[in-house]
């Protein structure tokens, strides 16, 4: 379960990893839109477009239905996943500065230690 | 998204945990292996907060921070954008405690930045971080948690911004 869950974020996360896409999900939260109003919106070609759109659609994070000769795209079924990357990234940041600040609070121990035994 | 735990040794990072406790609001906890004193310290004086508050897997660079901490004091963060772009992350001070209590508002985007409080709670040597951020509405916490997703390698400087601005200082 876990590890189907990881392999699920990897996908979610690498899909969340580019603007144009975190961008197209922005605009699906607000509306409904085909490809080609998607490829225009973002400047792209429709090739282009349809690339990141399976990309999404492959992570769960976007659902599209052809209907006629128009694809539309939708929010997908894992919204409940698309906050877990967007945690996960958020998490991440602050992980290593806090890895960093570990450092610096060595460095301030040990100098107190030192300090402290010229003191005596 | 589990407890901190405590117990870790000395030698191992402790873990950073991330709770999205309500629709505005992100809580991050972080264990330090040193006396609440410490960490403020290295928080508070700003030649050693610009030496981790910019990880290295951003390729962004600290232009020049200024910061007067104390109750009603103001900060200003400038990083390189990019060719001749820069971009500045700025706030004041609501609240400076000594070793227990930084609160801060996030005014670079307006009136509806966040308020950012860092409190510190030593306990046996160990200092337990808290940082709560509050934001003005469901919209704009997730348009942070959004341009968190970043994975560090590979990432235009566009991307970064919409990351540091969002986030705030």
């Amino acid at each position: 379960m876990v590890q189907r869950l990881d392999t699920r974020l990897d996908a979610s996360f690498a899909a969340l990893s580019d603007a144009t896409r975190r961008g197209v999900l922005e605009q699906l939260g607000r509306a409904d839109a085909s490809i080609t109003e998607l490829a225009e919106r973002f400047h792209m070609t429709l090739t282009g477009m349809k690339k990141h759109v399976g990309v999404l659609e492959r992570a769960g994070l976007v659902a599209t239905e052809k209907v006629g000769r128009v694809r539309t795209c939708k929010l997908g079924p894992s919204r409940l996943e698309l906050e877990t990357a967007w945690i996960e990234g958020y998490r991440q940041l602050w992980a290593s500065r806090f890895d960093e600040l570990d450092k610096v609070i060595e460095e301030l121990k040990r100098k107190e230690k030192i300090d402290e035994r010229n003191k005596k | 998204m589990s407890a901190t735990k405590n117990n870790e040794p000395d030698t191992t990072k402790n873990r950073t945990t991330i709770e999205p406790k309500s629709e505005r609001e992100i809580v991050v906890t972080r264990t330090f292996n040193a006396p609440a004193r410490i960490v403020f310290q290295a928080w508070t004086t700003p030649e050693l907060f610009r030496r981790w508050w910019v990880p290295k897997s951003m390729p962004m660079a600290l232009l020049s921070y200024e910061a007067d901490i104390r109750t009603g004091g103001g900060y200003r963060l400038v990083f390189d954008a990019g060719g001749t772009n820069t971009m500045a992350f700025f706030g004041k001070y609501i609240e400076v405690t000594p070793h227990s209590r930084i609160v801060w508002t996030n005014d670079e985007s307006g009136e509806d930045g966040a308020i950012t409080t860092v409190t510190l709670e030593e306990k046996s040597d160990k200092t337990l971080l808290v940082l709560h951020e509050l934001y003005r509405s469901k919209e704009a916490r997730d348009a942070a948690l959004g341009s968190g997703a970043y994975d560090g390698m590979g990432e235009t400087f566009d991307q970064l911004d919409e990351v540091l601005v969002t986030l705030g200082a």
